[in-house]
């Protein structure tokens, strides 16, 4: 049971990290038609800028001024690059994004080397945020923090205990992706630049015309989905390693999130990063194979064939890909997405 | 001559880099420049390891041959269909595990095929491939496909490692290319006798390419590349020209995959890696996308980075995403492009007017490359280097990275280089902006406007 | 052709969300009628078109060609069956010469489908036929051009161009005029009539000049229904239509223009 509730809330939080991510390479694309090739590269340098000056400074200014300055980024990068490029088409914006995802892992290789650093969360993060404690006689119990030791281990031999930590960086991630949620859901619905992003998302050249400066919007709203990243790069290299390869693992990822969940759609990447950061989360920890299927039905197999290595690949082991045979299934069942409203 | 479709002169007032619409090449190219384009490529393609005799040269040659083909069957997608893949390398490579094992099996006995058809074999294994990945692929053009590829891409090089019977695991699996009966005496154990088999497919394949733009299918696609829509309207299912086209692409890749298995003999979990498949589009768009040489271009300048340029700097792929990235700004064409344009004027004979600045325009580049290279080499010599080696050189210059001099000179050179840069720049666009114009209404002329 | 009708649409009906654009049309173009699709801006013409030739799927009701149903039939299928059209906004191949885009626009029609093992340059049939529509359409003398590189007036007649080239008995041109000129307009209509001679005609159009110079019916969309299909004198006539569109001097202008016209050329 406890098992079921941690992995619950692991898997939510990196599928609301997810979102984070795939919100802002959604809402570029709704408004300019460019995927951001790089935009998970904004994430790496959010935790790069964030690592460095959690050294000066510590987490928590970092936390502020990292987004920030990876927002001050992306706005240069598609005033001076990107904008030159759109009258090219989408394949030559797809392009130049691309070719900057690949200058930045070289740029961060070359400035903060090849190897992971050690992203330590500060002081307030470290250990769980809350731990569930399953005793065969007491029953479930929440306790805050960390349990002791002497609650995790049984008095008796015939007592089973079983403590599941809910680590406080995953519980932040939650809280800051809601947080994100909630303010965006606000600015695009309450206030005015809300108002002009919502229909510069399907009509730039009416809201040009009607005197607001689209291109400065586009800027903004570049910028801002990079910020965005940032941030989310600050909190995930704190949660994960943080690596050089680290945008290309997630990059790839939140594209089939975006394609999955239907290109566009800000519900449908919501959906679909929950859906894959749950079954992910869940894949991970469960050791099951096809071999174990197999001997459970009783079927009989002969020593060859058991040491297949297909089926003796467990669920963990497979989980890696298990976003991308779903993108396959999704293209081959519903090949405009969950919830897709763009034929692209 | 109808050059003149090549480029469009629209833009080509502006002050900054003209900005060339992308255009296929040339009709009517006479019969007699036709046929003495291929006869040059097929005696290059013979003389070359007599100029490059060294062994390494020649596995260069090869593998330049290689290139050649993957990047051809990459535009087919690019240029051509429109379509941009971010996971070419999962047809090369799944052929050249194939052909590999063809290799294993010819050895022992239970395939008894020559050791010369096995980058067919890799043909078929990569078409069969492209047959099976390629229906859900095509489903979406543009973007989703691009990402689609991508998936697929990981999908499949994450599999690799999963099922090392196959694959070989970490290590991959190896094979002998000198086995079963020598033919003639020829045994493709030397490096020559491989690199002229290369040839041989490198030339047959590079035809069969060109043909199929000469074909229904081929021009449907180019159809299909500059309005989907319209192709619907007028008798064609867009998605299966598309599917029937990647299919062709597929086999194509194949043989270069097949052809990669026995120049290196060995296949590994990166030959389909995401890593190659960037490979492939950024060398085919620098080459030129647009045109049907340019892969040549990319592929010759792939290799050449491989081998040659990561000799010279540590900091090559960095200078490489830069280029790349500037590329797309101011060249989307390509070195094709480039090279396209030139043609284009001294087809009207304005050329000499234009090159006498180039010298100029160089100079002045060079003058910034060098200051740019000097500091990210001495950011890579203190990334890279131990604490005691503080000296790298850039163009024969030393630099220490512990002296200002060095740190002040780069950023000064840096300086200098961009403000001759622009100023030679602003006069070279003014000039070009006229000759265009004229080149235009000379067209006009003709066209009775 | 096994029906009298080339297209008949049966209680045709079209909705965008909550919104029902097409309401009910029913109409019965008879083989070899030239009919213009009139109707204030939002009456859902380009609709009716793109509902015709498959771009959309109609919400219920029937779409009939030569008496065999196409309603939820792909754009192909449609053309294959033989029905051709042309777009109100360019739609054409802009990097393929203007000889190459005829030439793709008749390719399937002569059963090369998906032929990569011959080359166009032997296709006898298809170079001899995209040379005749270049004359056809008056754009000899830009043969290689690309079609990027047309004028505005170019670019329509190429649109023409391939809309015709497969030879489709149907041919349905969405506002073939739109942005032209007086005297290019004039030329056109000249042009629209040679190409569809013997061919059903079905034209969406603004200008009552061409309107009433073109067609031998008038087909009057209001609200997405057809609320009168008859000659043009009787539609002129008809009061329901003077209500909903002719009511204004600069309409009665065009119609006496296009009378004018209509006069020099009998039999149309």
């Amino acid at each position: 049971m406890e098992f079921f509730t941690i992995s619950m809330l692991n898997g939510l939080s990196y599928g609301l990290l997810l979102f984070m991510l795939s919100s802002g390479l959604t809402l570029i694309f709704s408004m300019m038609g460019v995927l951001n090739f790089a935009h998970a590269s904004f994430y790496m340098i959010g935790a790069y800028l964030a690592y460095t000056i959690a050294k000066i400074t510590g987490f928590w200014p970092g936390l502020v001024i990292a987004p920030i300055v990876v927002g001050l980024l992306g706005a240069l990068f598609e005033s001076q690059c990107l904008r030159r490029v759109h009258k090219f088409g989408h394949v030559a914006e797809l392009l130049i994004t691309f070719g900057l995802s690949f200058v930045v892992v070289e740029l961060v290789m070359l400035i903060w080397g090849r190897t992971p650093v050690d992203f330590p969360p500060p002081p307030s993060l470290r250990g769980p945020a809350f731990t569930l404690v399953n005793s065969s006689v007491d029953g479930l119990r929440l306790v805050l923090g960390a349990a002791p030791a002497a609650m995790c281990q049984a008095a008796d031999a015939s007592v089973r205990v079983v403590c599941s930590p809910f680590p406080a960086t995953r519980g932040f991630m939650m809280l800051v992706a809601l947080l994100m949620l909630v303010a965006l859901w606000l600015l695009l619905t309450r206030t005015r630049i809300g108002l002009v992003i919502q229909s510069a998302l399907t009509h730039p050249e009416m809201v040009e015309s009607l005197g607001h400066n689209v291109p400065r919007v586009f800027m903004m709203v570049f910028g801002a989905g990079c910020a965005l990243a940032g941030l989310a790069g600050v909190i995930g290299g704190v949660t994960f390693v943080t690596e050089p390869a680290m945008a290309f693992t997630v990059g790839t990822i939140i594209f089939v999130v975006v394609v999955v969940g239907g290109m566009g759609s800000l519900a449908g990447a919501f959906v679909a990063s929950l859906l894959i950061g749950v079954i992910q989360t869940f894949a991970v920890a469960l050791d099951y194979s096809l071999l174990s299927l197999v001997r459970g039905l009783h079927v009989p197999l002969s020593e060859g064939a058991s040491d297949f290595s297909v089926l003796k690949l467990s669920i963990s082991q497979v989980a890696p890909i298990l976003p991308y045979l779903f993108l396959v299934l999704i293209l081959i069942f519903r090949p405009k997405g969950l919830l897709g409203t763009r034929e692209g | 001559m109808s050059l003149e479709t090549a480029t469009s002169s629209a833009g080509a007032a502006q002050a900054s880099a003209p900005t060339v619409v992308p255009g296929p090449v040339v009709r009517r190219w006479p019969l007699r420049g036709r046929a003495g384009t291929w006869a040059g490529f097929a005696l290059i393609l013979l003389l070359a390891p007599l100029v490059f005799s060294s062994d390494l040269s020649v596995s260069m040659l090869s593998q330049i041959g290689i290139a050649i083909v993957a990047c051809l069957s990459f535009n087919m997608l690019l240029g051509q269909g429109g379509m941009l893949s971010f996971g070419h390398a999962v047809y090369t490579g799944l052929a050249t595990f194939v052909c590999i094992h063809a290799l294993l099996g010819i050895a022992s006995g239970a395939f008894p095929v020559p050791v010369s058809l096995v980058p067919l074999i890799g043909g078929l294994a990569g078409a069969f491939f492209a047959i099976l990945l390629g229906y859900v692929t095509t489903k979406k053009a543009g973007t989703p496909f691009a990402m689609i590829t991508l998936g697929i891409g990981e999908l499949v090089a994450a599999m690799v490692l999963m099922v090392p019977e196959f694959f070989g695991g970490e290590g991959g699996v190896s094979a002998n290319r000198s086995v079963g009966k020598p033919f003639l005496g020829i045994t493709f154990g030397p490096p020559l006798q491989v690199y002229y088999l290369t040839a041989f497919y490198t030339f047959v394949c590079t035809a069969a390419m060109f043909a199929f733009t000469r074909t229904p299918l081929g021009r449907m696609l180019n159809a299909v590349r500059d309005n989907p829509e319209r192709v619907e309207f007028i008798g064609y299912s867009t998605q299966r020209v598309r599917y029937f086209s990647f299919i062709i692409a597929g086999f194509f890749a194949g043989v270069a995959g097949g052809m990669y298995a026995l120049n290196f003999e060995i296949a590994t979990a990166e030959v389909v890696g995401a890593g190659r498949s960037g490979l492939y589009l950024l060398f085919t768009f620098l080459g030129g996308a647009t045109f049907f040489f340019g892969p040549i271009i990319g592929a010759i300048l792939m290799v050449l980075s491989f081998t040659l340029l990561s000799e010279l700097t540590k900091g090559w792929p960095l200078y490489l995403g830069l280029v790349f990235i500037l590329m797309v700004m101011f060249a989307p064409g390509g070195i094709a492009s480039l090279v396209m344009m030139n043609v284009r004027l001294a087809a009207y004979r304005k050329l000499s007017r234009v090159a006498a600045w180039y010298p100029a325009l160089l100079a002045a580049a060079l003058v910034m490359l060098a200051g740019a290279a000097a500091l990210i080499e001495l950011f890579y010599q203190i990334q890279l280097g131990s604490g005691n080696e503080t000296h790298t050189s850039v163009f024969g210059i030393g630099l220490d990275t512990q002296s200002q001099a060095s740190w002040i000179g780069a950023v000064a050179v840096l300086l200098v280089g961009y403000a001759l840069f622009e100023l030679v720049r602003r006069r070279f666009g003014r000039v070009w902006g006229r000759v265009q114009e004229e080149i235009e209404a000379q067209v006009a002329a003709r066209e009775g406007r | 052709m096994s029906s009298k009708y080339a297209v008949e649409l049966k209680d045709l009906r079209k909705s965008f969300g909550k919104t029902e654009i097409i309401r009910g049309t029913n109409l019965a173009v008879a083989q070899g009628e030239r009919v213009a699709v009139i109707g204030p801006n939002g009456a859902g013409k380009s609709t009716l078109f793109n509902l015709i030739s498959g771009r959309f799927a109609p919400t219920s009701g029937e779409i009939l060609l030569n008496g065999e149903r196409v309603d939820g039939l792909l754009p192909y299928e449609i053309n294959r069956r033989g029905l051709a059209r042309s777009f109100q906004i360019t739609n054409i191949f802009g990097r393929l010469s203007v000889f190459e885009n005829l030439r793709c626009g008749v390719l399937w029609s002569l059963g090369y489908r998906y032929a990569f093992w011959k080359f166009l340059a032997d296709l006898k049939d298809a170079n001899t036929r995209a040379d005749e529509l270049l004359q056809m359409i008056k754009l000899d003398r830009k043969r290689d051009t690309l079609a990027m590189n047309l004028t505005y007036a170019e670019q329509r007649a190429l649109e023409i161009g391939i809309t015709i080239a497969g030879g489709a008995g149907v041919v349905m041109l969405d506002e073939p005029t739109a942005g032209m000129s007086k005297t290019e307009t004039a030329r056109f209509i000249e042009l629209i009539r040679d190409v569809t001679e013997g061919k059903t005609l079905l034209t969406v159009e603004h200008d009552m000049g061409v309107v009433f110079g073109l067609a031998d019916k008038i087909a009057v969309l209001v609200y997405g229904e057809v609320i009168a299909f008859d000659t043009p004198d009787a539609v002129r006539a008809n009061a329901r239509v003077q209500e909903a569109y002719l009511g204004s001097v600069l309409a009665d202008a065009q119609v006496a223009e296009g009378t004018r016209l209509h006069a020099g050329h009998p039999g149309h």
